[in-house]
């Protein structure tokens, strides 16, 4: 066959493909409260018009699960998180609660998360961790675990339906290019980059899966795979095993720049803390 | 002493089965095709379509559809379609293909199935592996050859 034909049927392919089954085109309401589940691109993301949310490229049924909280099996969690933010813990005798009297009072952080504090950069589970450790003298919880998904989506959740505006420029620009340079690299033993299947196949099936643009406007995100919520890392970290790549480590520096730059990609979606995927 | 003959056994085995199969690193590509079998024995077409939809290791239903298996409920979107594909190309070419699709298609998204270096970061367990044997590999070459519309 020749080169040049078959490559003539891939890229038709490729277009009818994408036709069948591109993301949905629906309209996300949470409570009545319509939010926005699209975006124009950031200029950087040289390959992309549209940023588009994970929402858009699941079931109808996985969809209507978070259209009402009632329904969203992770507002269980958030209950915990509730409960968590407000019990005591450490030698000061504080709990969350004792300096942030109300919670709402997070309205407007998880957009701009995460953010470089005096040189490093900084994600929602490390404040967490740092109140933790310097404020109430208790003992940091376990980046990804139970306790602290819980609390990073109670405070995630403050900000629902803002927009996500993480700055990259500035202090924030080495490690911004830092999560580009690892989005395109490629890893493991299948070889494959995140942007192979997130950015060049989204809106087409790898075997069961959807792919989406692997946005991180809803995490934590509650996965019916595993009946829980889970931290960005956590996913970044079950990717690469997909791929047979040795994952960096949760709350490393590689895996902070991802997600700082993973973020800037979705600047103007919509905080949908916290989503319900499969 | 019968251990040791055992042992003696299994190594002459080993060491029969590195002479009769190539080793990935000496595959020889001509325009991204590899002419010659890496395998003494023949490709097992029945075996081959086994592994095209095995998950744990050719697992190219994942991204190729495939009107062979229509039992098969997911079948992958991200390459192209994979019915009749014995019709369009050569064995040689299949074998170049699946072996390491990078040297006929420069950048693909396509992992090299029948190499085991030139990835980063792999998996321990994964470490210096190929994804397929060199006999896994002519098995799916001979399925995949199989396929005509």
């Amino acid at each position: 066959m020749e080169l040049k034909t078959l490559l003539t049927s891939m890229v038709i392919i490729g277009f009818s493909a994408g036709l069948v089954s591109a993301q949905a085109d629906a309209t996300l309401a949470v409570e009545g409260e319509v939010i926005s589940t699209s975006a124009s691109a950031p200029a950087f993301a040289e390959n992309l018009d549209t940023v588009y949310s994970g929402w858009r490229f699941r079931k109808l049924e996985t969809r209507s699960l978070q259209l009402d909280d009632f329904d969203n099996p992770a507002f269980v969690f958030v209950d915990k998180g509730i409960d968590l933010f407000e019990k005591v813990d450490g030698t000061e005798g504080k709990a969350c609660a004792s300096c942030h009297e109300d919670v709402e009072d997070f309205a407007g952080l998880r957009p701009k998360m995460p953010r470089v504090e005096d040189g490093t950069l900084v994600t929602m589970e490390n404040l967490v961790n740092e109140c933790r450790t310097e404020r109430m003298g208790a003992e940091p919880w376990k980046y990804s675990g139970g306790q602290m998904t819980a609390v990073t989506a109670l405070i995630g959740l403050q900000s629902r339906g803002m927009s996500v505006n993480v700055a990259f420029d500035g202090d924030a620009a080495p490690f911004f290019e830092r999560g580009q340079e690892l989005y395109y690299q490629r890893v493991g033993q299948l070889d494959m980059s995140c942007s192979n299947c997130h950015e060049d196949n989204y809106g087409v099936m790898i075997r069961a899966d959807h792919l989406s643009q692997g946005q991180i406007n809803g995490f934590p995100t509650y996965r019916l795979k595993n009946a829980k919520l889970n931290s960005a890392h956590a996913r970044f970290k079950g990717c690469m095993k997909n791929i047979r790549a040795t994952p960096y480590k949760e709350g490393g520096d590689e895996f902070k720049a991802l997600e700082l730059y993973l973020a800037a990609r979705g600047n103007g979606l919509s905080v949908e803390t916290p989503s319900v995927r499969n | 002493m019968k251990k040791i003959f055992m042992i003696t056994a299994v190594s002459v085995l080993s060491v029969t089965t590195a002479f009769a199969d190539t080793a990935p690193s000496d595959v020889v590509f001509s325009d991204g095709a590899v002419m010659a079998s890496l395998t003494t024995v023949s490709g097992d077409a029945a075996a081959g379509r086994d592994i095209f939809k095995n998950r744990k290791l050719g697992n190219c239903l994942a991204c190729h559809m495939n009107d062979d298996m229509p039992k098969q409920q997911f079948h992958g979107e991200v390459g192209p379609p994979l019915t009749g594909v014995g019709g369009r190309w050569e064995e040689a070419e299949l074998r170049g293909i699946v072996t390491n699709a990078k040297m006929m298609f420069e950048g693909t998204i396509m992992p090299g199935f029948y190499i085991d270096s030139g990835y980063e970061r792999p998996l321990k367990k994964f470490d210096g592996k190929s994804i397929l044997s060199a006999q896994q590999l002519e098995d799916v070459v001979a399925y995949l050859l199989t396929l005509k519309d």
